[in-house]
């Protein structure tokens, strides 16, 4: 029966956000999307118990045998990327109760919610699929609407900003498109597993090996890998808050998604160790880590201070990546949701101090954490959470991932690794002692009408969903069954599959 | 009768809980000072029933989550650590009563933000003074770091601020770019981080990998202050005299050099030190802080900072003890940590009330002081002259140890006249800078201070507890004596 339940992840979005985009009323369009979201996650919730195990679902589209049909294989990675987007995703519809209407124009309602939807639809079909055109299709549904959210923030550098990462993303794909051409010239399918299985029968021609570099160099822009990660901090930081919070947690962890499954179940390891890749890309990870942190440190405005820290943040996952062993696999599996959970969590900080104070830079929130306690103690939880301290999941993250590189000897990334750390205290505390201090001036607050009510409390969606977020930082860093069970299924999972081959 | 192991979870809720309490009593300050001074003479109470029930020791352990497999934040009863959260909670009541004095008298303002984080700053030594493996200290030393930041930036000036990126940037920073890693490795070599006697790296670790190992938790834990990274303590005096007090010359010092005592004598053990011959290298640390701190506090014309490098100074006496790693040094170490914690306190006390009565920061400034402020400064006198280590005090057992444990260190002659050297120069040195303080203020005459004029009752109540706790110890140092000797393993 569960077979039924995966497509059903792709099509109640699907089947809901034409729907959510006739009305203009807020609330009907925002209880469409909970809708949406809530049964996105019940409905990974059960999947990801199904294949924890280590075992597949497998359903068939339209009833077509693969190759020829598309195919979706559910392994516990799926499950467990489909539960994060999913999460966030609801996450990001409880924030958007009282924040949507603040930021959006009022006429674009359910065309915001929709895109919403689609956006959300997409990176489900991108965690689902095992069609690497259908993977191609959900990725371009995805990106297109997520420009589309982008443009919609308030300021007028949203605009410059969507369209920036609408060239950008839309060379990446094509890269991705070309990619894919490629290796179905060369192998004639497209079917991931399939390709997998044949593999050996092609892999002298030059076409695979070019198709490899370009899929590569398209997933590398999608998921901001330094050095191609000139898009993110423009996109992030102008957005509307909740796209922030959505995009920054899920839209470049689903590409490095892709770009796992096309290192470990795609492509076999044996082929692009040869060429040398892993030593690139734990390369490109700890100069990431370095220049993110230090590009982060050195920013005066909160949201693209925060957008930086993804870069750095990508970094970590991708040396866990290259670092091919067990320890390392896990790292970056698990960071995949434990930095959603801290970078959603810290957007959302981000969203209620923009919602009462209008403003995100950071010399105009002296005094915030006196006048919020509440949410600034959120914030700082998170912020901890980024540095790796113990007790908050970016630790548990750079436990493993120390130790994969320990195992190995690689002492350099170790090394990286905790500069990155360093500098994340330097860039965390930054933020933080911007706003624990009074100022002798009073904290400037722009456009807002007398009287509004606004300014004196955080409405309680917003804090519900920052503290749903912070509590879970603090909770999956000390009870973390959950995301290590998975990340140790999927990395048992990917190695055994270089074996096998 | 209530199982141990919840009188040990009572010993780190107690403060949490005070803290809630304290937090709700922003608009009545004397029921919040009530609660303080209730709820750390609880947390002491609690301690004490602790130590009259040390025979079952081990029965009182728990453990709250598993983050990493095999690697757990569990607590137990131990004596070491149960000697710290004795002095820590002895103190804090004294503590209280002279905050209580000194934080109305100064006017500071955020009283109520002040009180709770003490208080949660306490729970986070407790934590670290049970905790079972060396991960879970290393979890509350950083959570001792994060709680005590707004205390250290209490003012909100410029200075505060810079002192206090200095402070969390200096400790956290060291922490995750050298203890963790070394904890790591430790972790990947012996499978366990569990203290256990003897220590766990005997058998598992290449004897020549103990020099980097150590020295990274050497420079890792720069609570404990030893060069180079020893600056945010002297950063960390611009908070409220309390603070200074309690946190930067017990609490938070301690719990840097308490949590280096486990790690040489729990994770790599004694024998395996003096094996491996790492400490004949690292044992220069210590002694150049020492000698170092000693020469720098002379210089220091601000009453705190010079006794902040005085405690820089004194906590590489226990750093020394431990790495000599014999008997007596170490048994020395254990009971520096009680002894320097009672006679500095009662120095900062006595320039917290200076401070406040007077208004005087500088040393050059206390001429004749004595004459005005004659208690303050008889607590002053007692305080230097149980850190130099003279008889009639208590300082004079731990020196005593860790003398006789220097005597007894025979790896290298030249590192043992060397030891020597420098505990002796570094003993001149302090009676320099620190008794010609109360020595200038008594003799010297100035005559503007004629009249007396004495701190708030409560904060000469607060100085009065570690004063008499000192010239006590003297007579009988057996409590402490007992709780070291669990360092040795018998």
């Amino acid at each position: 029966m569960n077979e039924q339940l995966t497509i059903l992840l792709v099509v109640v979005p699907l089947m809901i956000a034409p729907i959510t985009a006739l009305f203009k009323s807020h609330t009907i369009s925002w209880i469409l999307t909970a809708i949406v979201s809530f049964t996105s996650l019940i409905l990974s919730f059960i999947i990801l118990f199904d294949v924890i195990d280590g075992s597949h679902v497998i359903y068939e589209l339209g009833g077509w045998r693969p190759p020829w049909g598309i195919e979706y294989k559910i392994d516990s990675l799926n499950a467990f990327i489909a539960l994060i987007v999913s999460a966030i995703a609801c996450l990001s519809t409880i924030f958007a109760w009282q924040s949507v209407p603040k930021e959006i124009n009022e006429n674009n309602y359910g065309l915001f919610y929709a895109a919403l939807q689609l956006c959300l639809l997409g990176l489900l079909g991108i965690a689902l699929t095992g069609d690497i055109f259908n993977l191609f299709v959900f990725l371009e549904i995805s990106s297109l609407s997520s420009y589309a959210l982008i443009s919609m923030g308030r300021s007028r550098k949203a605009l410059t900003a969507a369209f920036s990462y609408l060239i950008l993303g839309t060379i990446g794909a094509t890269f991705f498109l070309i990619g894919v051409g490629f290796l179905y010239a060369a192998s004639g399918s497209l079917n991931i597993a399939d390709i997998a299985t044949r593999f050996s029968t092609f892999a002298d021609m030059q076409l695979v090996m070019t198709g490899f570099i370009f899929i590569l160099l398209g997933l590398g822009l999608k998921a901001a890998i330094f050095p191609m990660h000139s898009w993110l901090p423009n996109a992030y930081g102008h957005a509307p808050s909740v796209v922030s919070i959505f995009l920054s947690a899920t839209a470049t962890k689903v590409s490095i998604y892709v770009l796992i499954r096309v290192l470990f179940d795609l492509y076999p390891v044996a082929y692009w160790q040869a060429l040398l890749l892993p030593q690139i890309l734990l390369v490109l990870g700890c100069v990431g880590v370095i220049y993110g942190s230090f590009r982060a440190w050195q920013q005066v405005e909160l949201k693209r201070l925060l957008a930086f820290s993804s870069v750095a943040q990508i970094g970590y996952i991708i040396i866990g990546i290259s670092l091919l062993n067990n320890d390392g696999i896990t790292a970056s599996v698990m960071h995949l949701f434990n930095h959603a959970l801290i970078k959603a969590t810290l957007f959302m900080g981000a969203g209620i101090i923009l919602y009462r104070t209008n403003t995100t830079k950071l010399s105009e929130l002296r005094g915030f954490g006196g006048s919020m306690p509440w949410t600034f103690a959120a914030i700082v939880l998170a912020g901890l959470s980024l540095i790796g301290v113990p007790g908050t999941v970016g630790f548990v993250t750079k436990w493993y991932l120390l130790s994969g590189a320990i195992a190995q000897g690689k002492w350099i990334v170790v090394v990286a690794i905790l500069a990155g750390s360093v500098l994340a205290i330097a860039y965390v505390w930054k933020i933080v002692e911007a706003m624990y201090f009074n100022s002798k001036r009073k904290m400037v607050i722009q456009n807002v009408k007398s009287g509004d009510i606004n300014l004196a409390k955080a409405p309680i969606s917003l804090s519900l969903a920052l503290w749903i977020g912070a509590a879970g930082c603090l909770y999956f860093g000390l009870y973390t069954e959950l995301p290590y069970q998975s990340a140790q299924s999927i990395a048992t999972a990917l190695l055994s599959s270089e074996v096998a081959q | 009768m209530i199982p141990l192991t919840y009188w040990l979870m009572a010993a780190m809720l107690t403060p949490l809980l005070g803290a809630l309490v304290i937090s709700r009593l922003d608009k009545l300050p004397d029921y919040r000072e009530a609660v303080t001074l209730v709820t750390a003479s609880i947390l002491f109470s609690i301690n004490v029933y602790l130590f009259n029930h040390l025979d079952a020791a081990s029965s009182a352990q728990f453990t709250i989550a598993e983050p990493i497999e095999g690697l757990a934040i569990s607590f137990v009863l131990n004596q070491f650590g149960l000697m710290f959260a004795l002095i820590a909670s002895g103190l804090w009541i004294a503590t209280s009563i002279y905050a209580i004095g000194y934080m109305r008298a100064h006017h500071e303002k955020n009283q109520t933000r002040f009180f709770t984080l003490f208080a949660v700053a306490i729970a986070g030594v407790m934590a670290v003074a049970f905790s079972e493996n060396l991960f879970t200290l290393f979890i509350f030393y950083e959570f001792l770091t994060v709680s005590t930041y707004p205390l250290v930036t209490h003012a909100g000036t410029r200075e505060a601020k810079r002192g206090g990126r200095k402070y969390i940037l200096i400790l956290m920073g060291t922490s995750i770019l050298f203890f963790l890693p070394a904890m790591i490795w430790v972790y990947y070599l012996a499978d366990t981080l569990t203290f256990t006697s003897g220590g766990i790296l005997a058998g598992h670790a290449d004897p020549k990998w103990v020099l980097p190992l150590l020295l990274m938790f050497i420079l890792g834990i720069s609570k404990a202050g030893v060069m180079p990274f020893h600056k945010w303590l002297p950063a960390a005096m611009v908070a409220p005299t309390p603070v200074s007090a309690l946190l930067h010359a017990v609490a938070v010092v301690k719990a840097g050099v308490f949590s280096l005592v486990k790690v040489v004598v729990f994770i790599f053990g004694t024998d395996f030190i003096t094996e491996s011959g790492a400490n004949k290298i690292l044992l220069w640390f210590p002694i150049i802080t020492i000698v170092l701190a000693s020469l720098i506090a002379l210089s220091k014309d601000n009453l705190k900072e010079r006794l902040a490098y005085s405690t820089i100074s004194q906590l590489s006496y226990i750093v020394l003890g431990a790495l000599l790693a014999t008997q007596q040094a170490v048994i020395g170490a254990g009971m520096h940590i009680a002894m320097h914690a009672f006679g500095k306190i009662a120095l900062f006390f006595a320039a917290g009330a200076i401070l406040v009565t007077m208004h005087k920061k500088l040393v050059s400034d206390l001429n004749g002081m004595g004459r005005a402020m004659p208690l303050t400064f008889t607590v002053f006198t007692i305080g230097t002259l149980s850190i130099i280590g003279i008889p009639l005090f208590g300082g004079m057992w731990s020196k005593w140890y860790l003398l006789s444990g220097a005597l007894g260190f025979e790896q290298n002659a030249v590192l043992y006249w060397t030891v020597l050297g420098a505990l002796t120069l570094s003993t001149l040195l302090n009676v320099y800078y620190l008794l010609s303080i109360p020595v200038r203020a008594f003799f010297f005459t100035n005559p503007s201070y004629t009249v007396i004029k004495e701190a708030p009752k409560a904060c000469l109540i607060g100085m009065a507890i570690p004063t008499f706790v000192t010239l006590y110890l003297f007579f009988d140092p057996s409590i402490f004596y007992g709780l070291s000797l669990s360092l040795t393993g018998s």
